[in-house]
């Protein structure tokens, strides 16, 4: 059950790509998309488990595209205030690297928080150890653990605990 | 036709604004973890932008240019998180601005409970 899963996953994510790097909806088209796709995705996802810790129910569904949206004003902000920073004469910099907890257990969800953390306003992901993540901050506003979590984590982690658990 | 083309030359200007003040950023920022910050983000929105502009332009190749945002959206932070953290591991100093160091601090208390361990084990022969 768990590899038919990763199989799906698999599956879907190759045809989409196919359809569109052609950018159209030939019967022959989709065909030879479909038979490929199944073909890499039963070759390479035979005995994968990348995708295992996706859920696939309507919840998590809705939760992924509010992510994306959150994500994309994050995304912006963040190329704001670093532009900001770039053209101020004075160089308003306060940086530093500290430390914050995730709840999050499986390997995708801290994946995918990192590389959110890293593209999100003045934040980039050094290293993690166990459930600590080391964050280089442009600005340091707080070095307790607990508040550094409330301000960088919290607002992703609420929608990937859904998502991946 | 013509709004769209108008939109995407905007875009691919407003693109490329973002990915000069990346590059000005690279070279004002005083230490690597800063020079990555500013280069790893405003290279990722510029990149887009200047795509979606191109995108607008030429209609056809939409499916092409939404690819290639997506791999940009996934391998940028990837690529700046691992250079970041070889330049920690090999001990590049931090600007003098810096505030705190956490991952500094939690390397140094792992070898000295390591050391500490070694002398226990010693003085037990």
């Amino acid at each position: 059950m768990k590899s038919f899963k990763n199989f799906i996953v698999q599956f879907f994510i190759l045809f989409i790509i196919w359809i569109l790097i052609n950018n159209s909806f030939d019967t022959e088209l989709l065909i030879t998309g479909f038979v490929f796709s199944i073909v890499a995705s039963s070759i390479f996802c035979f005995k994968c488990d990348v995708f295992s810790d996706i859920k696939l129910t309507p919840k998590a569904l809705i939760y992924t595209i509010l992510y994306i949206f959150v994500f994309i004003i994050e995304l912006i902000k963040s190329n704001f205030d670093v532009a900001y920073r770039v053209v101020s004469p004075s160089l308003p910099i306060n940086p530093g690297i500290v430390a914050v907890k995730t709840k999050l257990k499986s390997k995708m969800g801290r994946m995918i928080l990192t590389n959110s953390i890293t593209l999100t306003p003045g934040t980039l992901t050094v290293d993690i150890i166990e459930d600590t993540l080391y964050i280089h901050w442009i600005d340091v506003k707080t070095v307790k653990i607990e508040e550094a979590t409330k301000d960088i984590v919290s607002h992703f982690e609420k929608y990937l605990e859904v998502i991946y658990g | 036709m013509k709004i769209l083309d108008i939109t995407g030359a905007i875009l691919t200007l407003i693109g490329s604004i973002f990915i000069f003040l990346g590059a000005l950023g690279v070279l004002r920022m005083p230490d690597v973890y800063n020079r990555i910050q500013t280069g790893t983000k405003a290279s990722t929105l510029g990149t887009m932008l200047t795509l979606t502009g191109i995108g607008m332009i030429h209609p056809g190749w939409f499916g092409k240019i939404a690819i290639l945002i997506i791999f940009i959206a996934i391998t940028n932070p990837v690529s700046s998180h691992v250079l970041a953290r070889a330049a920690h591991f090999i001990n590049i100093p931090l600007t003098s601005k810096t505030v705190v160091d956490k991952l500094r601090e939690s390397k140094i208390e792992e070898m000295e409970n390591a050391l500490k361990l070694e002398e226990e084990q010693k003085n037990d022969f």
